[in-house]
């Protein structure tokens, strides 16, 4: 039990290592682009022009193939960030913090695309750009969330501080956005005769959500390829006065 | 020059022991500071009257539309003067160093929080849901809703304070936080904003009030059980890095 | 009175910049220690380190035989931290803001111990006035009024000096010393000269720099 303890104790310190960290991610990095591209492909192709039209909606309703991944993504990379905070502030490993600060413009970009995506979508189902559903509204607030936890860590001069801050904010946040979430629901329900929703479908043939799997896990594979690459870089910056980073980029 | 006799027995004539009269001495040095200050906390109360007297002027006097807007806008103008009063939460005691005397204290620090937060409570929340009645006569606010909004002006502001002061805390060490403390928080008080205005149209409307205000209690328990945790960690953060 | 705070191999980082690496000190009984060096050379940082509200990036910090980390309740009870800021809010008299020192340091004292405190310190016929009405050298002395008030073996003290007058500092260097001789610790920075018969331990800071 004890020689387990020290054993996952080493695990834990080794991936806390930038450097063993920064040629992990190095060698993971290809495999997760081409995983990406590989998925992206085939289920852009197959989600364009191979899955039926909606009988309702026909050929609009695609756009579930770029906004349900965002808003899947959107709502991953919080919980992402929730445990690299935690990880943060429980084991002091600054490893974590450097991944929660590359993960953040990415979820932000995310909510932003699935706004954008369930705006123009709005014009052909509701001939409007914007109205106030309940899961566009908490998505909505959801940007402001990740635009806050930006813009905090941008507004400490000192990173190490800016970065507690950011820690204690995301799990603030990550409290909340189910409650936010919920009573925006409530509040919808009560103000709004229900429409259709662009993600709540009955039934989907397996013609269609199949490449939606796909898109999605495509998504996914963006995601990690992308957050490796960056959190590289970011190792290299905050690392730039140590030993073996010097050495790296002689 | 000994002191008047009245002062001596007003001021600590018994210094407390334990962690509840600590807390009172807390909220009793809050309500000293600004009653020492002066009119400073009305300023938010100000605030919130003169944006009411706002609306009709920029949408239109006609009290039926008045009426129907008028629980969102009470609300509405809640959460901002809110807002407006919680940078100088820990503002000076951050500067004058009295923060840090706070965290060195063998007092559980999230404690200290809580009181302190009362007493930010009862400076805004307090005040502004006595006077709610008045503004919402401004609006045409429909009597049925008064008791409610009052009601839930109470628990809702309890909740704002607890959540502003988590990003007052935050903040506090940033020279110009304060725009970036309602960047924080506004997302947060949304919940709270949407079940009390909902809780005062249910209330004209004739519907129970039990389900929204039953939920502005939860997220008051949720947040007196959460937030202290959270300011306290933020404030050790903002002082020493 | 048992001071036993011990630091080994202390090492202090912020952003990167190393202020302190392999410090070593003893603060038992008796000390009084003071720690000297430039502007930057991480004095703060290390009093902030001593009381606990900031972890060394290396090293170990104990008190009373346990790490700091895990003694700090007791440890708390113990101490008495001025900071550069000592913590007086000018809107308060300076009873009010000793009554809060007081309850934060959890004890029980009445009107008449602040009174005999502010009086040791100078203030008679203060105490009502708020203490933005006051001197910065009077307001100095409501902070160190909580040396007299708060009985605390161990003392931290940034910059106790700052803005008190010939008087003050003779009365300060004084109660420094009787805290010292009756087994109690002191742990300060400062940029006044104790009298060289008072023969004080001296830390200099950047100076373990150099050697290193």
């Amino acid at each position: 039990m004890r020689g387990k303890q020290i054993g996952m104790w080493k695990l834990i310190h080794k991936l806390g290592s930038p450097k063993w960290c920064y040629q992990l991610c190095g060698r993971l990095q290809p495999v997760f682009w081409i995983a990406a591209a590989a998925l992206l492909a085939v289920g852009a192709v197959w989600s364009l022009a191979f899955s039926p039209p909606d009988y309702q909606m026909g050929d609009s309703y695609r756009i579930i193939y770029v906004h349900v991944p965002a808003a899947i993504l959107a709502q991953s990379v919080f919980l992402a960030m929730t445990f690299a905070s935690v990880v943060f502030l429980v084991w002091k490993i600054k490893l974590a913090d450097m991944a929660a600060s590359v993960m953040a413009p990415f979820g932000a970009a995310m909510t932003l695309l699935g706004l954008f995506s369930g705006a123009v979508w709005g014009i052909p189902t509701w001939g409007t750009w914007w109205t106030w559903d309940a899961r566009l509204t908490s998505m909505l607030i959801q940007l402001f969330i990740y635009i806050g936890i930006i813009a905090l860590r941008g507004a400490f001069s000192r990173p190490e501080q800016g970065a507690k801050a950011v820690a204690v904010l995301t799990l603030v946040g990550v409290v909340n956005i189910p409650i936010i979430k919920y009573s925006v629901s409530w509040w919808n329900t009560l103000h709004q005769p229900a429409t259709f929703t662009l993600t709540e479908r009955p039934a989907m043939p397996e013609s269609m959500w199949m490449p939606l799997l796909l898109m999605v896990l495509g998504f996914y594979c963006f995601f990690t390829a992308l957050t490796l690459y960056r959190l590289r870089s970011e190792i290299l910056k905050r690392e730039s006065r140590t030993r073996w980073v010097q050495e790296a980029v002689k | 020059m000994p002191p008047p006799e009245s002062t001596a027995t007003a001021a600590p004539t018994l210094a407390p022991r334990g962690l509840a009269a600590t807390c009172v001495r807390q909220v009793k040095r809050e309500l000293a500071i600004a009653r020492r200050r002066g009119s400073e906390w009305i300023n938010p109360l100000l605030f919130q009257a003169l944006v009411i007297v706002l609306f009709p002027l920029g949408i239109s006097p006609e009290p039926a539309l008045l009426a129907t807007l008028a629980p969102g806008l009470l609300w509405v103008t809640a959460l901002l003067a809110v807002l407006l009063s919680l940078d100088a939460l820990f503002r000076s005691d951050f500067d004058d160093g009295s923060l840090e005397q706070m965290l060195l204290s063998p007092q559980p620090l999230p404690a200290l929080c809580l009181a302190k937060t009362f007493a930010h409570w009862l400076l805004t929340g307090v005040p502004m849901a006595l006077i709610a009645p008045l503004l919402g006569l401004l609006l045409s606010l429909p009597a049925a809703g008064v008791a409610t909004l009052m009601a839930a002006l109470l628990l809702g502001s309890a909740t704002f304070s607890l959540i502003g002061a988590v990003g007052a805390a935050l903040t506090v060490s940033l020279p110009r936080g304060g725009v970036l403390l309602s960047l924080l928080i506004l997302p947060f008080y949304i919940p709270v904003l949407i079940f009390g205005a909902g809780a005062v149209n249910a209330a004209i409307a004739g519907d129970p009030v039990t389900a929204p205000m039953a939920l502005l209690g939860a997220m008051l328990a949720l947040a007196i059980a959460g937030a202290p945790f959270a300011i306290a960690g933020a404030l050790r953060i903002s002082v020493d890095g | 009175m048992t001071v036993a705070l011990t630091g080994r191999g202390l090492a202090c980082e912020r952003d990167e910049r190393e202020l302190l690496h392999g410090l070593d000190l003893d603060v038992v009984d008796g000390t009084l220690l003071r720690i000297e060096g430039p502007n930057g050379s991480g004095k703060t940082s290390l009093l902030k380190m001593l009381t606990g509200q900031l972890a060394p990036t290396a090293g170990t910090l104990s008190w009373r035989g346990q790490p700091l980390a895990r003694a700090r309740a007791d440890y708390r009870t113990a101490l008495l931290y001025l900071g550069h800021e000592p913590g007086v809010t000018t809107s308060l008299t300076a009873m009010e803001n000793l009554a809060w020192s007081a309850a934060l340091a959890d004890l029980c004292v009445d009107a008449a111990a602040i009174e005999a405190a502010l009086q040791t310190v100078g203030l008679y016929g203060f105490e009502d006035l708020p203490a933005g009405q006051l001197s910065a050298g009077q307001r100095r002395r409501i902070a160190l009024a909580r040396l007299e008030l708060i009985p605390r073996p161990l003392w931290i003290l940034d910059e106790p000096f700052t803005a008190l007058d010939r008087a003050g500092v003779a009365w300060l260097e004084q109660r420094l010393l009787a805290h010292r001789d009756a087994g109690g610790a002191v742990v300060l920075t400062t940029h006044h000269e104790f009298a060289p018969t008072a023969c004080i331990e001296r830390l200099r800071l950047g100076a373990t720099h150099a050697a290193a």
